[in-house]
């Protein structure tokens, strides 16, 4: 699904990603974990395509394509979803309106038809079942007066309109008590299949009591210095990052 | 077949002749450049016009040439040499085509963008249609209708020849020949424009905006609106386009006077899509408009305008709510884009008890232009418990652009109550690229967030004209990120 080869990357002439390896087959769960400042977001940010960073070297292949000259929305297109940290605010337009804008234009890349309105409301009406969202939510502005936890719900809810190929969830657990989080990592469970892959980039070891990774990496200044199975994470939720930076050296 | 008399015969040839004459007049009647005393009254002859009118043009021309042009509004411009305009000129007759092939390639794309219908595309690209067409029997239908109940809706210049008695009494009396510099330029040499008249009690069964849109799509330089609402009446209006009007004509003073009788409603909407000049701000048209409305007892007067075209606009479509309980309102959506200007905004007067107004302003500018709100909330002395609220919000995309605000608040009466919101924001980069990871391109996102934006004013058009004006508002900014 994902291949990212010695991926190296910088903004600004500051060096973030320096040398990066990682590959997520469909059906797999990855957690990419590390210290602040390690570059997990700019990972996520550089697989979703923001033009803020300069690859400079490396590559970046979905499912056997490189994707790192593609504009954001051709990304998405293929199949690539990011469940931002911080969502924005784009008042006057509703979740509703929002995400058929979303499906549409990615239907009309495909040379598809609009989505005919009965069956986008039969698809509103599940995920949002799914994801234990009131109908009222969805008429709200996009993000805008949300809790933390709404918005987090709200992209795992846009995630399953989406139905990508691969999601990356960037810190979708900040911001959520015990009982958002339950509903968001059920959700997110429940859209797992074997054709789809997610990564889940976390701090704590807390969401992945949900959502049980295949595989641990340890992203540390800008390189994944170490992977394993979730033990690693129960392993690092006990002892921190700091014997790992020592066995570095 | 039936017998010629001589009497068709000679009906006959006084049409014929008439036809002639008319055609003639036309194609040799533009008058030489310049405007004094003859030529006003040259252009009131030319349209018979009874005495009292021709008075009352010249009136209004010997108040303009005392005035001077006016130069308090945030736009920069090359002022117009008014001695170089041609003010009376015929309608050019706009080269006949045979069908939309004919017609310019970019032109029709913008029509298939807006949605407007293959008939509609075919009458405002001027291709000669089938005598079958819908819309001729739907114009037709729509006469029918609005005659049984009574209301007068016809050229001004026709209802000065056939109500001059109606025509005669309100005509100036909202904006009155010396009100400015443009509206006395207009009061003297107005071509043209529409009358409408509601008879008392009777509810204007349809927004006269379809019928209006198909049958006077062409407007002149120098337009003039009258729209008098009697007691207990209620009417919808709309005037304008979304279709892009390529005018030749540089400089617009039109001239609209609404008079909302007592417990009478009348909901204005305009959309302006003049041709707002090239990319480097070369050409384009000045629109510098006078509109206002009169409100008599518990009456309600609101202004709709969606304004993405022209290269200077100036404009301040007003209430002065004179009755008590009177309602004035004003919603507006002002889109400027590379070296277009506006300034524009409203004016609410309030004079009678319990009168309220409402401004929700919208302004959007990209590229190099500069977006002006300027309004007055003025409350009398006498105006007790008056009530007015004003949202004045700015989007900005990129750098090079501007948006300001002129709130001017005149309070005599300290019973009333006044708030004022305003709000500047900028598209962030944040929002694009969270609109472009969900598949949704920059093009597309920047029109997902201007709507957005100006949600609450799109809401108050007529609704076949909110979607069109929508698509019109994703046209106007396009290319504006590069």
């Amino acid at each position: 699904m994902l291949k990212i080869e010695n991926l190296q990357a910088s903004i600004d002439d500051k060096s973030i990603l320096k040398g990066l390896n990682l590959e997520v087959k469909a059906g797999e769960v990855h957690a990419i974990m590390g210290p602040n400042g390690a570059g997990k977001s700019t990972l996520a940010n550089i697989i979703a395509g923001k033009d803020d960073y300069e690859i400079t070297e490396g590559t970046i292949e979905l499912n056997g394509e490189d994707i790192s000259e593609l504009a954001p929305e051709e990304r998405a297109h293929n199949g690539v979803f990011l469940s931002f940290q911080y969502p924005v605010e784009i008042p006057g337009v509703s979740v509703t309106n929002f995400i058929k804008t979303a499906i549409n234009e990615t239907r009309k890349a495909k040379g598809l038809e609009d989505m005919p309105a009965k069956d986008m409301l039969k698809m509103i009406r599940e995920k949002s079942e799914l994801l234990e969202i009131d109908r009222k939510f969805l008429s709200r502005s996009l993000n805008e007066g949300f809790s933390g936890g709404e918005k987090k719900r709200n992209e795992i809810f846009q995630m399953a309109m989406l139905e990508p190929k691969l999601a990356i969830l960037d810190e979708t657990d900040s911001g959520l008590d015990i009982d958002a989080l339950r509903i968001v990592a059920n959700g997110v469970n429940k859209l797992k299949s074997k054709d789809n892959a997610v990564i889940v980039i976390t701090h704590y070891q807390r969401l992945l009591d949900y959502i049980v990774p295949d595989f641990v990496h340890v992203l540390h200044n800008g390189k994944i210095v170490k992977s394993g199975d979730a033990s690693l994470a129960i392993e690092l939720e006990a002892k921190g990052y700091d014997w790992i930076k020592q066995e570095l050296v | 077949m039936s017998k010629y008399t001589e009497d068709d015969l000679e009906q006959e040839l006084k049409t014929q002749e008439y036809k002639y004459g008319f055609y003639t007049d036309i194609e040799s009647e533009t008058f030489a450049k310049g405007l004094n005393e003859d030529v006003v009254i040259a252009i009131s002859k030319k349209k018979n016009e009874p005495q009292w009118m021709t008075d009352w043009r010249l009136e209004a021309y010997r108040v303009w040439k005392k005035m001077e042009e006016p130069e308090w509004a945030n736009v920069h411009y090359t002022k117009p040499k008014f001695q170089d305009i041609a003010y009376y000129s015929a309608p050019k007759e706009k080269p006949k085509l045979n069908s939309l092939d004919e017609v310019d390639p970019e032109l029709l794309d913008t029509f298939k963008r807006l949605g407007i219908s293959l008939d509609e595309q075919k009458k405002l690209a001027n291709v000669a249609v089938d005598i079958v067409m819908d819309s001729v029997s739907v114009a037709t239908t729509f006469k029918k209708t609005l005659g049984e109940k009574g209301i007068i809706f016809m050229p001004i210049s026709e209802a000065i020849q056939e109500h001059p008695e109606l025509v005669r009494k309100y005509l100036g009396t909202v904006v009155p020949t010396t009100d400015n510099f443009y509206a006395a330029l207009n009061s003297a040499v107005f071509s043209d424009g529409s009358f409408c008249y509601i008879p008392k009690g009777v509810r204007c069964p349809m927004e006269l905006s379809t019928y209006f849109r198909i049958n006077e799509g062409g407007t002149g330089q120098f337009e003039r609106t009258l729209v008098v609402a009697d007691k207990g009446s209620y009417v919808s209006y709309l005037e304008g386009c979304t279709a892009p009007s390529r005018d030749e004509n540089q400089l617009h003073a039109a001239v609209v006077e609404l008079i909302a009788l007592d417990d009478s409603e009348i909901k204005y909407s305009t959309v302006q899509n003049w041709y707002p000049g090239n990319k480097e701000g070369k050409g384009g048209v000045y629109n510098f408009v006078t509109k206002r409305a009169i409100c008599e007892t518990n009456a309600k007067v609101s202004w709709t305008q969606v304004e993405t075209g022209s290269a200077v606009t100036w404009k301040y479509p007003s209430c002065i709510l004179k009755g008590n309980n009177s309602v004035g309102e004003f919603y507006s959506i002002a889109v400027t884009n590379n070296h277009q200007q506006a300034d524009t905004g409203t004016k609410m007067i309030h004079l009678g008890k319990n009168t309220k107004s409402t401004i929700i302003s919208k302004g959007i500018s990209a590229g190099k232009s500069q977006n002006s709100y300027r309004g007055l909330v003025q409350i009398s002395s006498r105006a007790e418990n008056a009530r007015n609220f004003s949202q004045c919000d700015s989007l900005l995309m990129g750098n090079d652009c501007g948006a300001h605000t002129f709130p001017y608040i005149e309070v005599k009466n300290k019973s009333a109550q006044i708030e004022h919101e305003a709000t500047t924001s900028k598209i962030g980069e944040e929002q694009l690229f969270y609109c472009n990871q969900r598949g949704i391109d920059t093009e597309k996102a920047i029109a997902l967030i201007v709507n957005g934006f100006s949600k609450e004013v799109l809401n108050k058009l007529p609704m076949e004209f909110a979607v069109e004006a929508q698509k019109l508002l994703e046209i106007s900014l396009e290319g504006s990120v590069g």
